[in-house]
Formats: C-alpha cells, sequence, structure tokens
C-alpha cells in the first residue's frame, strides 16, 4: 500500500498553488513590452555572472593591464595586453593601462578568481548570467563591451536579459576575501571611488574600510604580524 | 514544375510566396517553434540543471519541449549538456544524423561550447567541430534561466526561419573556420559543423 503514501503527498501539495516561475527570457511581444509573468528568480547580492570592467569617478579606467586576472583564470578565456598610457591623454592613472582586455564567455566559468586576484578592483562581476549566443564572435566581449558607460552602468547588449538591479552594487566589495588577503579586513567593506552605482553603504554591524591608503602598520596589533 | 517541384527542391523557402503559402510558412514555422522536442543528451553536470530546466520550477512544458526524447528520430532539438570527449563524438554526430530534418542544436555550458576549462588531449574543444550548433548557452553550468534563454533565442529564429536558410546555403551552423594541421607541416581551412 505504500503508492497511496505517494498520492497522499499529490493531495497535500495540491493546495498550495503554483511553483512555477514563467521565466521566458525576456521576449518582447509586438508592442516592445515583456510578459509580467516573465520573472526571474531572486538572486543573492553576491551572484557571479557577467563581468565589467570599472571606472573611476572622474571617468579613468581602473584596469592598469597588469594581467594578474588572466594569470589567475583557471579556464583560460581572459586575454589582456597592457601598454603604456599616452602622457597627453592617460586612459588610467598610473604608467600603464589595459589596451586589450577580451573575455570569452563560452570559456569563462564565473569562478570570480579574476575579481579577487584584481588589485585595484577595476574586473568586478554584475549578476547577470541570462545571456545566449549565436555565434561565437558575439561570445567575446571586448574592452568596448565591457567597460562601463558614463553613468557607471555596465552595457547593455542585444542577447542580454538585463533586470532591474542585476547591475547595481558591482564593486569590489563582492570578492570572497579582503583586499590584500587580510583576515582583519573580514567584514568591512571596501571600495575605491568607482564611478556610478557599483558601490553600496555599510551594512549594520559591517565597518566602512577605505582601502586607498593601505598603512599595513594600523592594524598589526589586533592581528598579530599577517606577513 | 510548378509549387510542388519547387517544395521537393528546397523546401518552403523555395516558393515564390503569394498570399497563401506566406502565412502558410508562418504556420509551419510557428508549430515547429512551439513543439520542438528536445533530444537527450546529458553528458555532464549540465544535465542536472537541464532536467532542472525541465522540473515543475521552471517547467519546460511551457515551451512546448517537455518531452525529451531519448530516440533521436522523434527528436527536433539537440541539446548537448556537458564536456564531449573525443571518444563520445562520433556517438554524438551518429545521434545527430539519425534526428529528422529540420534540426537544431544547443550547446550548453562551456565545456560543449569551446570545452571550457578542460583544454587538453581528452576534450572536443567545442562541439560545433562535430555537429553545427545554432545557440550557444554560456555558464558552468548554465542555470535554468540561462538555458530558457537559450531555448528562447532558438525558438524565435526557428520561427523566422533564417537558421534553415543559411544552414542550407553554408552547411553548417555558426560558419566557424578553423586551420587544421595535419602535424606533417600542411594546413587546410575548414569550416566546422558542416552538415552532410
Amino acid at each position: 500500500m505504500g503508492y497511496l503514501e505517494g498520492f497522499g503527498v499529490t493531495f497535500r501539495k495540491w493546495g498550495e498553488g503554483v511553483t512555477t516561475r514563467e521565466y521566458r527570457g525576456g521576449k518582447t511581444n509586438k508592442a516592445g513590452q515583456i510578459d509580467p509573468r516573465d520573472q526571474k528568480a531572486p538572486k543573492p547580492p553576491r551572484a557571479h555572472g557577467r563581468h565589467v570592467l570599472n571606472r573611476y569617478e572622474d571617468g579613468m579606467e581602473k584596469c592598469i593591464g597588469c594581467e594578474l586576472c588572466a594569470g589567475v583564470c583557471p579556464a583560460k578565456c581572459i586575454y589582456v595586453r597592457g601598454a603604456d598610457n599616452p602622457p597627453d591623454d592617460p586612459r588610467s592613472p598610473g604608467e600603464r593601462f589595459g589596451f586589450i582586455y577580451e573575455i570569452n564567455y563560452l570559456r569563462c566559468i564565473h569562478c570570480d578568481l579574476c575579481v579577487e586576484a584584481c588589485p585595484t578592483e577595476a574586473i568586478t562581476e554584475t549578476k547577470l548570467f541570462e545571456f545566449s549566443f549565436e555565434n561565437r564572435e558575439d561570445a567575446i566581449y571586448t574592452k568596448d563591451e565591457l567597460l562601463v558607460d558614463d553613468d557607471g552602468r555596465p552595457q547593455k547588449l542585444r542577447w542580454e536579459d538585463w533586470r532591474p538591479g542585476e547591475d547595481e552594487f558591482t564593486s569590489g566589495w563582492m570578492r570572497a576575501t579582503a583586499p590584500a588577503g587580510r583576515a582583519s579586513y573580514e567584514n568591512r567593506i571596501g571600495w575605491s571611488g568607482e564611478l556610478g552605482y557599483g558601490s553600496r553603504a555599510a551594512e549594520q554591524g559591517q565597518e566602512f574600510e577605505d582601502p586607498e591608503p593601505v598603512d599595513d602598520s594600523h592594524d598589526d596589533h589586533d592581528q598579530g604580524g599577517h606577513h | 514544375m510548378g509549387i510542388l517541384g519547387d517544395v521537393q527542391n528546397d523546401g518552403l523557402a523555395g516558393i515564390d510566396h503569394n498570399i497563401v503559402t506566406g502565412q502558410l510558412e508562418k504556420l509551419v514555422n510557428w508549430s515547429r517553434s512551439r513543439s520542438s522536442w528536445p533530444a537527450t543528451f546529458g553528458l555532464a553536470c549540465c544535465a542536472i540543471e537541464m532536467m532542472a530546466t525541465g522540473g515543475s520550477h521552471y517547467d519546460l512544458a511551457r515551451l512546448g519541449m517537455e518531452v525529451f526524447r531519448a530516440s533521436p528520430r522523434q527528436a527536433d532539438v539537440m541539446i548537448v549538456a556537458g564536456r564531449v570527449s573525443q571518444k563520445m563524438a562520433p556517438v554524438l554526430r551518429q545521434v545527430y544524423d539519425q534526428m529528422m530534418e529540420p534540426k537544431w542544436v544547443i550547446s550548453m555550458g562551456v565545456c560543449a561550447s569551446s570545452g571550457g576549462m578542460f583544454n587538453n588531449y581528452a576534450i572536443v574543444q567545442g562541439v560545433d567541430q562535430i555537429v553545427p550548433v545554432d545557440v550557444y548557452a554560456p555558464g558552468c553550468p548554465p542555470g535554468p534561466e540561462t538555458l530558457l534563454h537559450a531555448i528562447e533565442t532558438l525558438h524565435t529564429q526557428i520561427e523566422s526561419g533564417e537558421l534553415l536558410r543559411r544552414r542550407q546555403s553554408t552547411g553548417g551552423g555558426a560558419g566557424l573556420v578553423i586551420e587544421q594541421r595535419d602535424g606533417q607541416g600542411g594546413s587546410q581551412l575548414v569550416t566546422l559543423g558542416r552538415g552532410r
């Protein structure tokens, strides 16, 4: 009589309503409207998705072309070349800037190791992962597509399905470990003057830490020597 | 010899359209996109997400795709989910050849699309070297929503009929051309994923 138990599950679930989330890939009707039932599942604030290349508040690029992200990438999907900044028209503060920056999304596994490795918080991830390609050329994002626009928002490409909120809070606070890897930075959020909507305010119980002027001596007393 | 000959040679696209046959092609494309049954080709962890897409939370049945066919004759879309090893490649090609025309391929996940992080001797670096791929879904693995996005992209393409016309003209899917080296110093250009 075990099957009656199975029927019992069916009858118990009967009145619980529909669990289906009718996501349709952001398909628009003839009027250009998305079906109101076409909703994504809520995402955790640190969901890993497509990358962005951030800029400073003054519009300078954060990427310095150090190729650490390319070196740490387990799938070898990032291709970076650095070049010397032209003195009369610098792209980034400092000597070097990312001359070529390409990510192949047919290899990227969204592990976020590039975000961890980046010393300037130039590359971070948005929460968008609903995209698909019709050919392989589309899948290789160049620097033009990865760089945030003048409002600090990620560029929204034709084959991507953006919804409100997915392009916010993409700053370096979402990385799993602290900048410079110090455990004393746990529960402190840090960012470096970012353009637009990337950074968020500290939550309750979190300390704000501006990582720009890093003074190695000031937190030695509570951690007891980190080198 | 009239409409019949046109259809036999070139399919519906060969008809010099009038108001009846134009609507007929629309109807055929619409019904193809609304009932494209997938062939099960789960090879790795992506298959788990493919099953999740078929489950009640995302419910592929509302797109007319709930019938995952293990028999390729009854399938229209092959969802290649997972990394394809060199040993699996002939099997995949055979399953594709056994599917009835018109047929489409979704390459699900980075491993199927380009080898992903498995850049080694054992894994095919992209199934478009074997079969013509129409839509690539990135991610490792792609969640159900990414797969649904890819499926909707494919449905839009099926509805427009553009895909079949392109494949008829080029014989391939994405039309990727690579330089194939034979190890003897020579090389030749090969278009990947050519149909028969």
